[in-house]
């Protein structure tokens, strides 16, 4: 079922957004500024974020953007990025380095600095979040922060990262509304010491129902007036069908698959500007929730495949159209990147067991592939009944080499809901958001809370706990490296640095948890979040049926390596000492060559199906597992941890000097649960097994980059290929894994820096060979013939 | 316990024969030929490789050799393949990576142990091992059929990749064991047999000829070299023999010969023939195939 390419909207809608620079939105902060002014103090907090909701909803400008279908931007326009001064006040500074900066950057007008200074700064600089939370950090938090042993996702963001209920297709919010009332009225003021607190949760959330309700009419005003100026009697015609839409949706339930998209779009509009939640918000399983819509309209004719996907492909301009809120300091570090992180699931198995691929699943498939889009992030769902077919054709969309779709384990993901204590009909409808990150959808919050840095606590286990980038005692006085007389010794050390810093950071999670809780309620999402109705409870406040903290530990690669590199050679072996290597350390390896080549080349390294360094790497993921899984949050769940590492390897790379395993001062760490760079040297089934030894099913999930020639993929038996490894990770229990297609830049890449890229193995006559062991005209010729093969895919 | 020579265990191989399989290539072989693009296959001995291009002339690997086959001369690092035994030691403390040590001893057991490992990937695959080399069968049979036998005990799938020259009792004991065997033939004259590849003609169709009454399933690969086997004449001559002797072919792999292994010989201290071979035009690859095809074979390919 292959469609034509984009039609002439699709590619100018394209083009818009793809051509746009993304700026600042101020309306938002002058509004939602406005609306505290005139409430603060005169209502319960609940209620206050309501009433700016709605303030925001009934006086932000609208527009209906050339040739588009399907309605709403968070800004007045693409690309337009609202602030949140209410959780971080920008200084002017933080806004000239937005406008100034190379990467990410966001344009600030003239007219935006002087609303800044003169309004949002004098209103918000005390009273936004992010000072409260700064300033009710403890000192050893606030060191550990500046120091990169770890990070703080809330600082700036709100907690979100998740996926509406599927409700939102049965329900309008007027039903929403009803559902509220009758809560409201249910409510026992006599007995029930909670009761008011509900009370003022509900009303709230009455409220903003209120408000998307009227965001929707205006739409639908402003559609209609489009119409009658309108002198193209085709856009006139759509047009009155949008203000057609916007009628049913929101206030409605969507009668028509136009309406479900629509309806899914003034959701998204409401959840990423109430809050700027972590990753955004995602729709979740897409194809399964429009599928009924679809299936109703095809067969009585009134909607064809062409159609369908062109719908899709405004919903996916939509999301492109929403950059990441503006970052500052270290989490612009952590995630730096304008991909906001909705993530579209496709696939999977339906919430009674069964096969969930359906037409609307190739639609998706076929719509990633032609937008090759940043944003949304689309993902499929293997499961074992996923068709091979399906799979097949998502591979052929992935191996065009920008990493998209990435692949997702089904039966690892129920897995892991189960054993987090979710029940197998909530578990099956679950699937991962972010990045990789296993959610139960509809019902449950699932908060990231920040990057834990694995690595730097060796180091820091090594100097005595002392930080020598910062040049401060950041951790327990333990000893330093030449005092440990055995590996256990050293190993029992770093398990205690690591609770040593994991109290810290639940300490200080739990404190911004609560002051969200209080201060920062999201009764928007509240009301399309399973339960908070039901409990009177705001999703930031444990309102939600599930309620998970996340602690995503990263490097293990390195820290697998290092430790195998001491381990291997001091220890074991002895050949070399301790003390000679913390000298190299500190040299960052210069002087030190034999050492160098030691623990880089002849060394047991993660990611080459070696026991030696994979026992490690469990030992290292068993300890931080059991210090962090199952502790309590704030909101009656649990902390789990999760394994990725979005750019954050690279700024906890940054904090870090050299390390054991040959890595220099400063350079990223190990991405993922992928094996460090060039440390894997057996191929792609060394990996995926070394990688299946971790236990992914008590994770939150796990994040694994696997790279690829284009021979190795090359016509329907690399295809074959690609699913077959995908199958055997996924019986292995792996969570998730994607591809990257190495392409003749990363080949010259290579070629310049041998030593980062020793796994690169390539195809050479009638076999394979590491890239790095050819001859300098051998690699010219690959690297010409990668080129030519590529072409051939390309097909 | 016995224990055999081997180069190199590729895993996730793709080329090598159905689905994704192990290649195990065991070192030695009995022919030589010049085209050879793995040449630290052909010996039956451990062997040290030098990257010239890495060397730093800091003469670690002088001080640690305790064979004294390392000498500094000219203010070249010269190895005497004569005193060197191959023991490795100076690779551990080359530094810069110069040094590589061809050849490893397993036992059966722990090749058992290495091919298992990628069990969950065979069978998604519907891949298995291959035994190629070097020459699989120019190692001991003994070991060999231990190998085999112990790989059949779990359900692995074995390919031979062979060039035939092998005593044909080992194919004879083998045969039972292996799935599918691969098996090279390069020309059937056998003056340039004996000119570019050794002796050994006659030994190895025979072998064919008894391999075919045991085995169905033969896959037939010619490399194909410039100037050395690339006429069509001798093509076809092929063809006939096979269709003659009747031989059961599932498939056959034209392989065009590339001088891709041509640095390694430099490496091994070596000589390698550049003038006499030539990479093959693809028209010419092209017109090879369709002698096959006329000659009514199924299933041809050019590359592996």
């Amino acid at each position: 079922m292959k469609l034509r390419g984009m039609n002439e909207r699709i590619r100018n809608l394209r083009k818009e957004s793809v051509t746009t620079d993304p700026r600042i939105y101020m309306e938002r902060a002058d509004l939602m500024t406005d609306a505290y002014m005139k409430y603060d103090g005169t209502v319960s907090i609940p209620e206050m974020r309501a009433l700016a909701f709605k303030h925001f909803m009934e006086n932000k400008t609208l527009c209906i953007n050339d040739g588009e279908l399907i309605v709403g931007e968070k800004g007045d326009g693409p690309q337009k990025s609202p602030t949140f001064p209410e959780l971080c006040c920008h200084t002017l500074e933080d806004m000239k380095i937005m406008n100034d900066r190379e990467l990410i950057s966001f344009k600030v007008s003239e007219e935006d600095f002087k609303l800044q200074e003169e309004k949002i700064i004098p209103y918000w600089k005390d009273r936004s979040i992010r000072t409260r939370i700064l300033n009710s950090m403890t000192d050893e938090w606030k060191a550990c922060y500046e120091s990169g042993i770890f990070t703080e996702f809330m600082e700036q963001r709100g907690p979100g990262h998740t996926v509406g209920s599927t409700a939102i297709y049965e329900n309008g919010f007027k039903d929403y509304k009803e559902k509220i009332r009758n809560q409201i009225e249910s409510l026992d003021f006599l007995n029930d010491s909670e009761a008011v607190s509900k009370h003022e949760q509900l009303k709230a959330m009455d409220i903003t129902c209120d408000a998307i309700i009227i965001l929707g009419e205006r739409y639908a005003a402003l559609a209609r007036d489009m119409a009658e100026k309108e002198t193209d009697p085709v856009r006139k015609e759509e047009l009155l069908q949008i203000a057609k839409n916007c009628d049913v949706v929101p206030a409605n339930k969507p009668e028509t698959y136009w309406q479900a998209i629509q309806m899914y779009w003034f959701v998204h509009l409401g959840v990423t500007t109430e809050i700027n939640p972590w990753d955004a918000f995602s729709p979740g399983r897409l194809d399964q929730h429009l599928y009924p819509f679809y299936k109703n309209e095809v067969s009585k004719g009134r909607l064809d495949d062409e159609k369908a996907l062109e719908l899709l492909q405004c919903l996916w301009v939509k999301f492109n159209n929403q950059p990441a809120p503006p970052k500052v300091g270290v989490t612009l570090k952590e995630s730096s990147t304008y991909t906001d992180f909705a993530n579209i699931n496709t696939g999977g198995i339906t919430a009674d067991g069964q096969d969930g691929v359906n037409e609307v699943s190739y639609l998706i498939l076929d719509c990633m592939d032609e937008m090759k889009l940043l944003q949304p992030s689309s993902n499929v769902q293997i499961s074992r009944k996923t068709p091979k077919h399906f799979l097949k054709k998502a591979c052929e969309v992935s191996r065009k080499g920008w990493g998209q779709p990435a692949f997702y384990n089904t039966e690892a993901i129920i897995q892991e809901l189960l054993n987090a204590g979710k029940t197998i009909e909530d578990a099956r409808l679950g699937g991962t958001s972010g990045c990789i990150e296993t959610g139960a959808f509809g019902n449950e919050a699932y908060i990231l809370t920040g990057y834990f840095n694995l690595p730097k606590i060796l180091e820091l286990t090594l100097n005595n706990g002392y930080d020598a980038v910062n040049k401060k005692q950041l951790g327990l006085k333990l000893g330093y490296a030449e005092d440990f007389k055995s590996y256990e010794e050293l190993f029992d050390a770093y398990k205690k640095q690591i609770k040593y810093f994991v109290d810290i950071k639940m300490q200080g999670s739990n404190v911004i948890e609560t002051i969200y809780a209080k201060y920062m309620p999201s009764p928007f999402l509240s009301v399309i979040t399973n339960d908070c109705i039901s409990r009177g409870k705001d999703y930031n406040a444990g309102g939600a049926r599930y309620n998970t903290n996340y602690l995503q530990g990263v490097g293990i690669g390195t820290i697998t390596d290092s430790l195998s590199a001491i381990k291997y050679n001091v220890y074991d072996n002895n050949r070399f000492t301790m003390k000679e290597l913390m000298e190299a350390l500190k040299d960052n390896f210069a002087g030190h060559d034999l050492i160098s080549h030691l623990v880089r080349n002849k060394t047991p390294k993660y990611g080459n199906d070696d026991d030696y360094a994979d026992g490690i790497m469990q030992e290292v993921f068993n300890a931080y597992k059991e210090t962090v899984n199952g502790r309590p949050n704030m909101k009656g769940g649990e902390y789990r941890i999760n394994m990725l590492p979005t750019t954050c390897h690279v700024y906890f790379g940054e904090v870090m000097l050299a390390s054991p395993n040959g890595r220099l001062a400063h350079k990223p760490l190990s991405e993922g649960i992928s094996p460090e760079k060039g440390a894997d040297t057996l191929g792609p089934s060394a990996v995926i097994r070394s990688a299946s030894k971790m236990d992914h099913l008590s994770t939150g999930g796990t994040l694994l980059n696997q790279k690829f020639t284009p021979s190795v993929v090359k016509g329907e038996e690399g295809l074959d290929n690609m699913a077959n490894l995908v199958r055997s990770y996924f019986n292995m229990d792996g969570h998730h894994i994607q591809f990257n297609v190495i392409d003749k830049e990363i080949l010259i890449k290579a070629q310049n820096n041998p030593e980062e890229y020793k796994d690169l193995i390539v195809r050479v006559a009638g076999y394979s060979d590491h890239f790095r062991n050819l001859s300098k005209a051998l690699q010219d010729e690959i690297i010409g013939r990668t080129e030519q093969s590529f072409g051939t895919i390309a097909e | 316990m016995n224990q055999a020579l081997v180069l190199n265990i590729q895993r996730f191989s793709i080329h090598d024969g159905e689905g994704i399989r192990t290649t195990i290539f065991f070192k030695g072989c009995g022919l030589h030929c010049k085209w050879c693009h793995n040449p630290e296959s052909q010996n039956y001995k451990m062997q040290i490789m030098r990257y010239e291009e890495r060397c730093k002339k800091c003469v670690a690997c002088i001080r640690a050799c305790p064979n004294n086959a390392v000498k500094k001369l000219d203010g070249k690092i010269i190895l005497d393949r004569d005193k060197c035994h191959a023991c490795g030691i100076c690779v551990d403390y080359c530094a810069y990576n110069s040094l590589e040590i061809a050849g490893k001893y397993y036992t059966s057991d722990e090749l058992v142990d290495i091919v298992k490992k990628d069990n969950i990937i065979y069978e998604e695959s519907g891949g298995g091992v291959t035994l190629s080399g070097g020459e699989v069968m120019s190692q001991s049979i003994e070991f060999l059929l231990e190998l085999c036998k112990k790989l059949k005990k779990i359900g692995i799938h074995i390919y031979i990749d062979t060039c035939g020259f092998a005593p044909v009792e080992s194919y004879r004991k083998i045969a039972p064991y292996v799935d599918t065997f691969l098996y090279d033939i390069k020309t059937l004259d056998v003056e340039k047999h004996r000119q570019f590849i050794g002796e050994g003609l006659e030994v190895i169709l025979n072998n064919l000829i008894e391999i075919n009454k045991f085995s169905s399933n033969i896959n037939i690969r010619i490399p194909i070299i410039g100037q050395v086997n690339d006429e069509l004449d001798g093509m076809s001559n092929i063809a006939n023999w096979l269709l003659e002797n009747k031989i059961k072919v599932q498939c056959i792999n034209l392989l065009p010969y590339h001088n891709t292994g041509s640095t390694k010989y430099e490496r091994l201290g070596l000589s390698y023939d550049h003038e006499s071979m030539a990479v093959p035009e693809q028209w010419k690859m092209e017109d090879i195939k369709n002698i096959f095809k006329e000659k009514g074979f199924q299933n041809i390919k050019v590359g592996g």
